[in-house]
């Protein structure tokens, strides 16, 4: 290394500095953009409010918890709030949220792309996006639906009276918008990377964007199916899951999680790959076991084909089908193992910043593996059968989707931030953030547990006095909770006036993305880059950098 | 029973204690993994926090063994918990010889029971202890989970397709019932107590009060809808005679062959022609929409009374404790809480 | 502090002026063909698995309700269903011949086979909709339009029933993919006549010639799965 620091390796800004924000203005500019950095923010802007509106319901719901009496709402009120709040966080936001926000805006910048493959068809993704968002808003304001968001038959079919069909279309719409992303980032994977950028090169990022491609490529068009027979059965009233019609309920419950147990990895996944690059760029050092947390993402997207029955150990299915998919959720579990393994060993003997996105990081891995071994309590079939539906459950999945996704979402706006907008946020509101999501979140989802074993079913208005304490507990810490998520939209908004400016690569990060301007040009990059070292591989970069230079 | 606390849920039943003995060895093992990620991520976070003399990280990597390590010592241990898990699964789904017959129908919102000697309940099951009790289930409507959590199981009950649980409680008391799957608006109001009671008092309890047993109920209905005049107890009827069919295999006129248990009388009542019996035509009409799920039940406790009285073939449990294990103690289950009959090996399987 | 010009990089070496088809984020006409054919075989895997929930849910119903499934087959007219096969392998061959002519700059021949297939597509759905009529009057349309009894065994009409709701949406969705495509086809006639296509340009051809297929072979599956399997 020279005498410089690291820090110090910066780059000339063209004289001319038009950036993809500035580059033209007016409303139409945005809507009829082809820049996937715009269509990033597009996403960004609705993911963020379908966010709120989901975080709303779940406060609401909170509040309703404080006494066991159902005493705030009625119970359909209830009801609907939770389903709304599942369908909402599920399909607008936990799906698209990486992929479609940070996805969209690295990917082609990492891989040293002008665009993606299809700047047109990521354009249509995004507006089928807001179409189906469009249903799943129109059906709040007109009163909601009461199925859960899982939409079991014969309820969702024969027996709710709320608008089901307009929902499963908004889902149905909104699963297109999922599959023309995925195919977008694998096109572009495969074809679009620069010169030098072989495959053992792609920053892990990249992989898990990849894996998660594959898996929304291949597993929403059976939720799309599922739910057009789902609304064929509702409309025209013929058995095809309706038991006194003819039709197997179970059925429906087997295609749904085909693409619902996927889709958990579709959330997950991407998270896994932000989790990695944060690892590396604030340990400056190279992913320990590289290829095993690379191929550990594949490995998840395949396997997560093959567990998807385990949601049903006590719905139906036979004793030697219910064996074979509680030993392969077993086998899920390993890949995710590696990873968190080869996260923890990176750090060791590494240059750990403390900056946010690196508390989110470790915050991340400390909950993600609460939520991982979890999901071996409840793949265990003896266990399975006292803690189906309950609140272990619920906590369960919160610990891989919130302690986990929403965690390394947020790790990665604040990672990516400087190089989205040009701006830095402010240090110690996102630090204290941090913490008071770490904090709230774990107030609020641990008792859950607790509660689970105990006996408190899921999905429940009113219950038993026993479980008083333990729920009170829940609702402070979703207090404190919703703080730490109302206080990064402040600080964010505001960096955007008054954050101090960023340099190309104001944390001293290994990735193509970090070599071009902050904004970047509309373009990306002047020239097509060209790459000559490993992923994360500090030395080789700074010498590539510095030869650059010379030139 | 109620008190104001809940960090663990009452141990009542047989099975409930190898349930809590997986779930703590679990916390033990996963709890000390997490407990040492947590401390080395801290432990790593301060110790190598950047400072000015380590703005690179050290070109240090960790011996490549680590990772074969972290891949095999999980599955390892993973595979030891799906095994053990299993192990409590298949107890689960065995029923014991002797068990007692309970019948339940969910509808929305509320649980019925139905013992076999007659005595009906909602929302309240009254069983002896230390005795194993079988629940043989339906829903008239949504699917609905039938939840005991002091006992540690549950399951879910579908329309139109009977299901068997088991339990043997181990303590007296009164326990919560909970429905698990969400079935609509009052959903979380779908509760009951279960209250298990010395031998001495259930049977106080049963003699109080009962239209007669649920056999000699569904007698009676069996004259009420006239299937006495095809089904005669010689073989001069229209229809097959059920005189120790129950448990028994079933030829059927396309060839395959089924198992006559709860599932197949209850089709052949509501959906007759979907298998006819070799030798007999489609003649029988549908009973569905005329017969509700609770006399459903007590028809087939008399159809399972018939069978039980011609017949040293012990009956055949339904679809779950089929499939369990060939060659397992099964259960003859006769109305009336009968003694058991000696095991004896399943009958091959039909092609159903 | 060290201040570095920006990253330098290859000239991807352009002999030639841009074809004015290749756009611009596209570094030369191989990527952007390359490009097009994978997303267009991605798009192909989506579909499969799209039909696909459609198939298992058959399958399973007709081992549930195996004598009115069959006995639903048998009401069916294969003889529709063999000459509509028959019409869709032969408009296969003319989207082949039609990608064949666009790659060798054969404007006239391109045109012509790509209106063929056009018309053959227009031949198979207007058998379809003769065949949907036929059924709606026999009262095969599933829901409160259902009046069909099977004179031989009255106790399969549920089945029956079940057997068409799958047969109206596997042959509705094929048809709805069939029509998209027909669109599709007008597109590329009017662009081919415009002479956009040649050797250098020919992907839109050749993706259009590859949707085009799998709806033939979805046909495939479906025509004994509906007509012949008894």
């Amino acid at each position: 290394m020279t005498s410089q620091t690291y820090h110090d390796v910066r780059f000339i800004e063209p004289a001319a500095t038009r950036n993809y924000l500035n580059v033209d203005y007016g409303i139409f500019s945005w809507l009829l953009t082809r820049d996937h950095k715009r269509i990033g923010i597009l996403y960004l802007i609705s993911v963020t409010v379908m966010f709120l509106v989901g975080g709303t319901f779940a406060f609401l719901m909170r509040l309703e918890l404080l006494t066991p009496q159902g005493d705030l709402f009625t119970s359909d009120t209830y009801n609907k709030l939770f389903t709304m709040h599942g369908i909402v966080m599920v399909f607008f936001f936990l799906i698209p949220s990486i992929p479609a926000t940070l996805g969209n805006f690295i990917l082609p910048l990492m891989l040293g792309a002008k665009d993606l493959a299809f700047p047109r068809i990521n354009l249509l993704s995004w507006y089928l996006f807001i179409i189906g968002a469009t249903f799943g808003i129109v059906v709040i304001v007109t009163g909601g639906v009461d199925t859960g968001w899982t939409f079991y038959t014969p309820f969702s079919t024969q027996f709710s009276n709320t608008h089901v069909f307009a929902t499963t279309l908004g889902a149905f719409i909104t699963g297109f918008s999922s599959i023309l992303t995925g195919l977008n980032f694998i096109v572009t994977t495969h074809r679009m990377r620069a010169p030098g950028l072989t495959w053992m090169r792609l920053p892990l990022f990249v992989w898990s964007i990849y894996a998660t491609s594959v898996v929304l490529l291949l597993a929403t068009p059976v939720l799309a199916i599922t739910l057009v027979l789902l609304m064929i059965e509702r409309t025209i009233g013929v058995g095809i899951f309706d038991p006194a019609l003819g039709g197997d309920p179970v059925l429906y419950q087997h295609l749904f999680w085909f693409y619902s147990h996927p889709a958990v990895y579709i959330m997950v996944l991407p998270g896994m790959g932000v989790v990695s690059d944060v690892v590396a760029a604030f340990t400056r050092k190279k992913i320990f076991g590289y290829k095993f947390v690379a191929f550990s993402s594949l490995a998840i997207a395949f396997l997560g084909f093959l567990v998807w029955a385990h949601h049903l150990f006590v719905a139906g299915i036979s004793v030697y089908s219910a064996l074979v998919f509680s030993f392969l959720s077993m086998l899920v579990a390993v890949p995710s193992a590696i990873k968190v393994f080869n996260w923890t060993a990176t750090m060791y003997k590494a240059s750990v910043s403390w900056a946010t996105p690196m508390l989110y990081v470790m915050g991340f891995i400390g909950l993600f593996t609460i939520g991982g071994v979890t999901g071996l309590f409840v793949a265990a079939l003896g266990i399975d059968v006292h803690v189906h539906d309950t609140y272990f459950v619920v906590a369960h999945f919160h610990y891989i989707m919130v302690g986990g996704t929403v965690m390394a979402y947020m790790a990665g706006i604040h990672y990516w931030w400087p190089k989205i907008t040009g701006r830095m946020y402010p240090e110690w509101w996102a630090r204290l953030s941090a913490l008071l999501i770490f904090v709230g979140f774990n107030l609020t989802f641990f008792p859950q547990f607790i509660l689970g074993y105990a006996g408190m079913p899921r999905r429940y208005h009113a219950y038993a006095p026993e479980f008083q304490v333990l729920n009170v507990l829940s609702t402070a810490g979703a207090t404190i909770l919703a703080c730490g998520y109302v206080l990064p939209l402040v600080y964010l908004l505001w960096s955007l006036g008054y954050g101090r400016k960023a340099g190309p690569n104001p944390w001293g990060a290994v990735g193509l993305e970090w070599t071009t301007a902050s904004p970047p040009p509309k373009d990306n990059f002047h020239e097509t880059p060209v790459v000559t070292w490993e992923a994360y591989d500090y030395p080789a970069f700074i010498k590539a950098v510095g030869e650059a230079q010379n030139v | 029973m109620p008190n104001n606390f809940a960090l663990w849920p009452e141990r009542a039943s047989t099975v409930a204690g190898n349930v809590d003995a997986l779930f703590t060895a679990l916390i033990v093992v996963t709890g000390s993994v997490t407990l040492l990620i947590w401390v080395a991520i801290i432990y790593f976070a301060i110790k190598y926090r950047r400072r000015p003399d380590n703005e690179l990280a050290q070109d240090y990597e960790p011996p490549k063994i680590l990772e074969v390590a972290w891949i095999v010592i999980p599955t390892i241990v993973f595979m030891g918990i799906f095994l053990w898990g299993a192990w409590i699964y298949f107890i689960d789904q065995r029923v014991p010889a002797n068990a007692l017959d309970v019948y339940a129908t969910g509808r929305q919102w509320m649980w019925k029971f139905q013992h076999a000697s007659g005595q009906r309940e909602i929302d309240m099951l009254h069983v002896p202890v230390n005795r194993p009790i079988r629940i043989t289930m339906a829903s008239e409507d949504v699917i609905h989970s039938l939840y005991f959590p002091a006992f540690r199981v549950k399951m879910d009950v579908l329309p139109s397709r009977y299901r068997t649980m088991w339990f043997q409680a181990t303590k007296t008391g009164t326990f919560h019932i909970f429905c698990a799957e969400y079935c609509g608006t009052l959903h979380s109001g779908m509760t009951g107590w279960v209250e298990v009671m010395e031998p001495d008092a259930y049977q106080l309890w049963l003699a109080g009060g009962t239209e007669g047993s649920m056999a000699s109920q569904g007698e009676k209905l069996f004259q009420k809808y006239a299937c006495n005049t095809c089904h005669t107890e010689d073989f001069t009827g229209r229809g097959p005679v059920l005189l120790g069919l129950f448990g028994k295999p079933v030829l059927l006129s396309d060839g395959r062959s089924v198992v006559a248990d709860e599932n197949y009388v209850r089709e052949s009542i509501l959906n007759p022609q979907a298998k006819i019996v070799q030798g007999f035509g489609p003649i029988m009409p549908t009973f569905q929409g005329q017969v509700n799920e609770d006399d459903l039940l007590k028809l087939i406790a008399y159809v399972r009374s018939l069978g039980a009285a011609r017949s040293a073939t012990p009956v055949v449990e339904s679809q779950e404790s089929k499939q369990t294990s060939a060659g397992s103690p099964l259960n003859p289950g006769a109305a009336g809480g009968r003694a058991s009959s000696p095991a004896a090996p399943q009958k091959p399987k039909g092609k159903s | 502090m060290q201040v570095l010009e920006p990253m330098t990089a290859i000239d991807p070496t352009h002999d030639h002026p841009h074809h004015p088809f290749l756009q611009h984020h596209f570094e030369d006409m191989a990527q952007q063909h390359e490009a097009s054919t994978l997303g267009m075989w991605m798009f192909l895997a989506t579909e499969i698995l799209f039909f696909g929930g459609l198939f298992v849910s058959y399958t399973v119903y007709r081992i549930m309700y195996y004598p009115a499934f069959s006995a639903a087959a048998h009401h069916q007219n294969w003889m529709i269903g063999a000459t509509n096969t028959a019409v869709l392998i032969g408009s296969s061959l003319t989207m082949a011949l039609a990608v064949w002519a666009a790659q060798t700059n054969r404007r006239k021949a391109t045109v012509l086979m790509l209106i063929l297939t056009l018309i053959l597509g227009g031949v198979f759905l207007g058998v379809k909709t003769y065949e949907y009529s036929v059924h709606y009057h026999e009262g095969l349309f599933p829901g409160q339009h259902f009046t069909y009894v099977d004179e031989h065994n009255p106790a399969v009409t549920k089945g029956v029933e079940l057997f068409m709701v799958f047969y109206f949406s596997m042959t509705g969705l094929h048809a709805l993919h069939m029509i998209i495509g027909a669109g599709l086809l007008i597109w590329m006639i009017a662009r081919a006549y415009r002479g956009d296509f040649g050797s250098e340009y020919y992907g839109p051809v050749e993706v259009m010639g590859l949707y085009w297929h799998f709806v033939d072979i979805v046909w495939i599956f479906l025509f004994p799965l509906l007509y012949l399997l008894h």
